[in-house]
């Protein structure tokens, strides 16, 4: 009986001690961010954001997406900021009231990457559109990311230009109450040729590698699992520097007016904190195996 | 409560809407889970009936360690089947890794151990004496075999449900070993985790609705081979 009232005695004050150093250090300073997963997969973030708490105070919990759903999580109010790249999509986020601001941070480049022996014949093509209609005339294989990703945005807004006719899949679902659609577009009878995987971007690089085909990729993801692993891939740069082919990246606190529950203080500084000199500097100086992987907006 | 009521009316819009991508990704997750749930049973159930009934050194350890791999997480058996089927490792030249084969290979090793473990929990609740009756009877042993499993058909055909619903239920395996293609390797499942990815909340729930109500169709026939025993 002695032992159990110890027990009793002990463990309400463990469980209080527990309950309040679990939760308690910084809350306050704790923000969430969904953001792409190049961003992350780059690690780009893992240099900025320790800088950022020396200097702020501020702590990051990051949840990497597909651009797509990272814009559903502001719009639902899941996190305090966003950080994608599909400039239009941000700016309507900004137009129906669900963000506050896009800061431009930092831009850089996809690139179209294709096995080495290049069965479309593309390398070197300087025109994205037309490195694309060559995929399609070959039918050689092409992984599309299919997740409705910043990525994925920009291929189907590629594939508009080629001139390559396009089919329109749409789905039906009821959004409160109302009938929606989700589309989808891609190459005509191209069923043999053209996959669409759902998966985030590195995972898409892996999969083209070891189906020896061709895909659209943001420069960062592709240097890392070129240069950065241990078993690097096949994959070659096919085509680049188009000027379609720009990737720019915002970031937006959420709207409080929207969602009282966010830090929009605290996100607000984060975002301005990434402006600054300082962290540009960062990301001019961050390299991936000698690459520099992004060019800062700001400096 | 508005996003349940939204997925429900949506899934019964594209059921009735016979949506083509639905179809596809219906008939592959069907497709996929049948051909796994039945090479799991042509293997598991010979097994587990000789394991039952075998005596032999080791039997203890062989049933324990048949029971723990059916704690096995897909993503393990994942793993290990993508590091033979990748292009770069020994079976790479066939051209496995992201074919809807690949994801039968897997799930088969992910269901065997729990169609094996429940024959030998079914077989072994049979008394002893319906063996020896029948073969008192004149039954050779082919014979006596098919007598203990008309006996044992209640938990051998509950062995198969429960195989079938863990590989339909399945994710990780489809996804790493299916890459989830549309059209080809895309299950109901997979293609659940892509919609919310996309944040696609709705879409994603209306598939889980209708892959219950095929799970439960799908019951409903088993129960049919199941017979009233126990019922």
């Amino acid at each position: 009986m002695k032992k159990r009232n110890l027990i009793l005695k002990v463990i309400p004050p463990l469980i209080a001690i527990l309950l309040i150093y679990g939760v308690a250090p910084g809350e306050d300073k704790i923000i969430k961010m969904a953001t792409t997963t190049s961003t992350q997969a780059s690690g780009l973030l893992d240099v900025l954001l320790p800088e950022l708490e020396k200097d702020t105070g501020i702590r990051v919990k990051v949840f990497a997406k597909g651009t797509g759903a990272a814009i559903q999580d502001g719009i639902d109010g899941n996190v305090d900021v966003i950080f994608v790249h599909a400039k239009e999509r941000e700016e309507k986020f900004i137009k129906e009231g669900y963000g506050t601001k896009r800061y431009a941070v930092m831009y850089n480049d996809f690139v179209i990457l294709g096995p080495s022996d290049d069965p479309a014949g593309i390398r070197g093509q300087s025109n994205a559109a037309a490195a694309l209609a060559g995929i399609a005339k070959a039918e050689a294989l092409f992984i599309s990311r299919g997740d409705d990703s910043g990525t994925q945005t920009k291929e189907q807004a590629l594939w508009q230009t080629t001139g390559v006719p396009l089919e329109v899949r749409k789905t039906e679902i009821l959004k409160k109450g109302k009938k929606a659609e989700i589309c989808f577009a891609f190459p005509e009878n191209s069923m043999a040729w053209y996959i669409s995987i759902g998966q985030g971007m590195g995972k898409t690089i892996m999969y083209a590698d070891e189906k020896h085909a061709y895909t659209l990729s943001d420069r960062g993801t592709y240097i890392k699992y070129k240069y950065g692993r241990k078993e690097s891939i096949d994959l070659e740069i096919m085509c680049e520097g188009d000027s379609f082919l720009n990737n720019p990246y915002g970031v937006i606190p959420v709207n409080s007016a929207r969602h009282p529950h966010v830090k929009h203080e605290l996100a607000e500084k984060f975002a301005s904190w990434l402006i600054s000199p300082k962290a540009q500097f960062l990301i001019t100086n961050y390299r991936l195996m000698g690459n520099q992987l992004f060019y800062p907006w700001n400096f | 409560m508005e996003l349940l009521t939204d997925s429900f009316l949506s899934a019964i819009l594209l059921i009735f809407s016979l949506d083509p991508e639905v179809l596809s990704i219906v008939c592959v997750s069907l497709k996929v889970s049948g051909i796994s749930t039945l090479f799991a049973s042509l293997m598991g159930l010979p097994l587990g009936f000789l394991i039952a009934y075998a005596s032999f050194k080791g039997k203890r350890i062989l049933i324990i360690c048949l029971n723990t791999m059916l704690s096995l997480p897909t993503v393990v058996i994942g793993l290990f089947v993508y590091s033979f089927i990748s292009r770069r490792s020994i079976l790479g030249s066939l051209d496995l890794l992201y074919t809807q084969k690949a994801i039968v290979i897997g799930q088969i090793i992910l269901v065997l151990p729990i169609v094996a473990t429940l024959t030998i929990a079914a077989i072994s609740r049979i008394d002893e004496r319906y063996r020896k009756t029948a073969m008192t009877l004149g039954a050779n042993r082919r014979q006596t075999a098919c007598v203990i499993f008309r006996e044992a058909r209640f938990g051998i055909v509950a062995a198969v449900i429960a195989a079938f619903g863990r590989v339909i239920a399945e994710v990780g395996i489809s996804m790493m070993l299916g890459g989830n293609a549309r059209g080809f390797t895309r299950t109901m499942t997979t293609a659940m985790a892509l919609e919310y990815d996309k944040g696609e909340f709705i879409l994603a729930v209306a598939l889980g609705i209708i892959l219950l109500v095929l799970s439960f169709s799908i019951n409903l026939i088993f129960h049919f081979f199941q017979g009233r025993t126990g019922t």
